[in-house]
């Protein structure tokens, strides 16, 4: 697989920043696996190696460090539940209970029809609006059982 | 009632559009730097007012930031490139201010890189913000591209003869990115190992050059000292921490938020005036004063001033002055198994110490909390905790998970015996029966 030329022009002008040109990897990373599926894919990961000029296996051992890049493959919608102290203090557990509840994922799984992943993620910057998740993206704060009813029910 | 201090850090988030170069404009923005430019000020005066100043950094270590500036060698001597690394990966558990500023006020951060870059005559910045952060990376994205268009980023910014430029980059959720040499490592597109030191950031940074690294707080302060002196900064907080600092109090209170108030604040102020008090009419049980790597403290300290002096004399630490707030109904036990969770999860692995000691303290917490710990279990906990820090590893990271255990011992021995003796938390019958506790009242 070689990488869309989009990406390409992206990354020669992102690496431009730097005087080294593999400064760029971490944020090609990311715009990879927000154009590619949502994962890094071992396609992916050749593609993105090949640009760097670097082997694959030292994307992977670069890729692999950074939790929020993920070597498989998600479900539609992913649901990262903030699990941290400030969030704990504030119900975390049975947000993320209830979320589990909702989407028919258990932790770190994917539902059955493929529709949900939910995580538990460490601590977001969220604190004094806690609990949180982050849904596809977004940040949700100051969330309650029902709120996390309505925010998911309307995606399921 | 909230104390009717002087406040200016957060003054401009309330107007419409803050985050827009024509607000920051409308509220003097920009003045700084251009007279700067304009006056061709000595680069050793900004770093004098910056010394005069007493400002400390606001990224967890207090360090004084005129101070750091100084250490970058003298472009006559040593001709290397410089650069200036913005710390924007705030990620220290409680802590939410500099989002904030990121999100609302992005211009006031952009002015402060740009003083500091040419005080220590950077040729570029780069602004390391947490990969989760999406909403702050993109409104200073934009608030760069409307500099950089207005002039003033970029060559000859100003119209003079100076140029800098300010690059943004992206982190993927790591913890330990925010540790500047960790940081550094991973904006050179590699896993983000903390190097150790020395060599210094100062003479052996971002690849291999003279760098500095500063907190986002830290610079969105330079402008202000620039444009009213240090003299005005020091009528603010405390002899040996002047200024006001962002504190954001969570956990249980009526009102938990980011507020500025002036360093030297009494906890109690904190909790009870500006937060509301503990929540449900509750009695305060332990609050951290600064983010989880800094010791837990007994309700009986809650006169303790938001400093780093008063926080170092009650055993504890000022941190990122990020207060969490634990009331009588919580576990300490509980809240330290989550906390030695997160540096387990975090460990980058490189030294023995921290990568076995936090899963050593996260089970032995774990097992405590869970009716299978020993009495033992206490002093092993405190014994651990002495063969990980300080000073024991390449980072501080070892130390921030040994702080909180040793504070916990000391402060809350009884509870953990108890967990011990009982054979279960004393404040819950078991592990899943806690977590279904008040359901009801889940982000209430
Ligand atoms: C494990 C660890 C994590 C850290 N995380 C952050 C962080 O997220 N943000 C930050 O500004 N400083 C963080 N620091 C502190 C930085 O190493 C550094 O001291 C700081 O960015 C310097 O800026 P300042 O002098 O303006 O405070 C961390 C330190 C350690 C040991
Ligand atoms: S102290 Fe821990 S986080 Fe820091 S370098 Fe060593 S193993 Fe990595
Ligand atoms: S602890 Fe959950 S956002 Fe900080």
């Amino acid at each position: 697989m070689a990488l869309p030329e989009k990406l390409v022009t992206e990354f020669d002008e992102l690496c431009s920043h730097y005087p080294e040109r593999r400064s760029g990897l971490i944020m090609a990373l990311h715009r990879c696996q927000e154009e590619l599926g949502g994962w890094i894919s071992p396609e992916t990961m050749e593609a993105v190696a090949g640009y760097f000029e670097m082997e694959p296996v030292e994307v992977y051992g670069v890729a692999s460090f950074y939790p929020m890049f993920r070597m498989t493959p998600p479900g539609e919608h992913v649901v990262s539940v903030c699990h941290n102290i400030a969030c704990e203090l504030r119900g975390a557990p049975d947000i993320l209970k209830k979320v589990c509840e909702v989407t028919g994922a258990s932790v770190h799984g994917t539902s059955s029809d493929g529709k949900f992943t939910v995580e538990t993620v460490e601590c977001q910057g969220a604190c004094t609006t806690a609990p949180m998740f982050d849904l596809d993206g977004v940040y949700h704060e100051e969330l309650t059982l029902e709120s996390v009813e309505k925010i998911l029910g309307g995606l399921s | 009632m909230i104390p009717a201090n002087e406040t200016y850090l957060l003054n401009r988030v309330q107007n419409k559009g803050s985050e827009t170069l024509a607000s920051y404009r409308e509220h003097g923005g920009y003045v700084a730097i251009e007279k700067i430019l304009k006056e061709n000020t000595p680069f050793d005066q900004v770093i004098e007012e910056l010394k005069d100043s007493g400002l400390r950094g606001r990224g967890g270590a207090g360090f004084p930031t005129g101070l750091k500036f100084s250490f970058m060698p003298d472009p006559e001597k040593d001709p290397r490139p410089r650069y200036l690394a913005v710390n924007a990966d705030e990620s220290e558990p409680g802590t939410c201010k500099d989002r904030i500023l990121l999100r609302e006020d992005p211009h006031g951060l952009i002015e402060g890189i740009l003083i500091a870059c040419r005080a220590i005559r950077a040729e570029a910045a780069y602004i390391y913000v947490r990969g989760e952060y999406r909403k702050e990376y993109n409104n200073l994205f934009a608030a760069l591209a409307e500099a950089r268009a207005a002039g003033l980023v970029g060559k000859n910014i100003a119209g003079s003869d100076w140029s800098c430029e300010i690059w943004m980059h992206k982190g993927a959720g790591a913890y330990i990115c925010g540790e500047e040499t960790g940081l550094m490592e991973s904006l050179e597109g590699k896993r983000g190992h903390p190097r150790p030191k020395p060599p210094f950031p100062a003479g052996f940074g971002l690849w291999g050059q003279p760098t500095t690294v500063s907190n986002v707080e830290t610079l969105f302060n330079v402008p202000f000292i620039l444009n009213r002196g240090a003299r005005w900064f020091r009528t603010m907080g405390t002899e040996k921490s002047p200024g006001n600092i962002l504190c954001g109090i969570s956990g249980h209170v009526e009102r938990p938020g980011v507020y500025e108030v002036p360093l030297g604040i009494s906890t109690r102020t904190l909790i009870e005036e500006y937060a509301g008090g503990v929540w449900k009419g509750r009695k305060l049980k332990a609050f951290f004063p600064g983010g989880s790597s800094t010791g837990l403290l007994p309700a009986s300290a809650i006169d303790t001033p938001m400093d780093h002096d008063g926080m170092k004399d009650a055993g504890s630490m000022l941190g990122t002055a990020a207060l969490m707030v634990l009331d009588e109904t919580a576990c300490t036990v509980r809240a330290m198994e989550v906390v030695a969770r997160f540096y387990d999860h975090e460990s980058c692995g490189q030294c023995s110490q921290c990568r076995e000691g936090t899963q050593w303290l996260y089970q032995i917490f774990r097992r405590l909390e869970n009716g299978q710990g020993r009495v033992e279990d206490v002093e092993l906990l405190d014994s651990l905790a002495h063969g990980m820090a300080p000073g024991k590893t390449i980072c501080a990271l070892a130390d921030a998970a040994a702080i909180p255990t040793h504070a916990i011992v000391k402060n809350f021995k009884d509870e953990m015996m108890e967990h011990a003796t009982l054979g279960r938390c004393p404040l819950s019958h078991d592990h899943s029966t806690k977590e279904k506790r008040e359901p009801a009242e889940a982000g209430a």
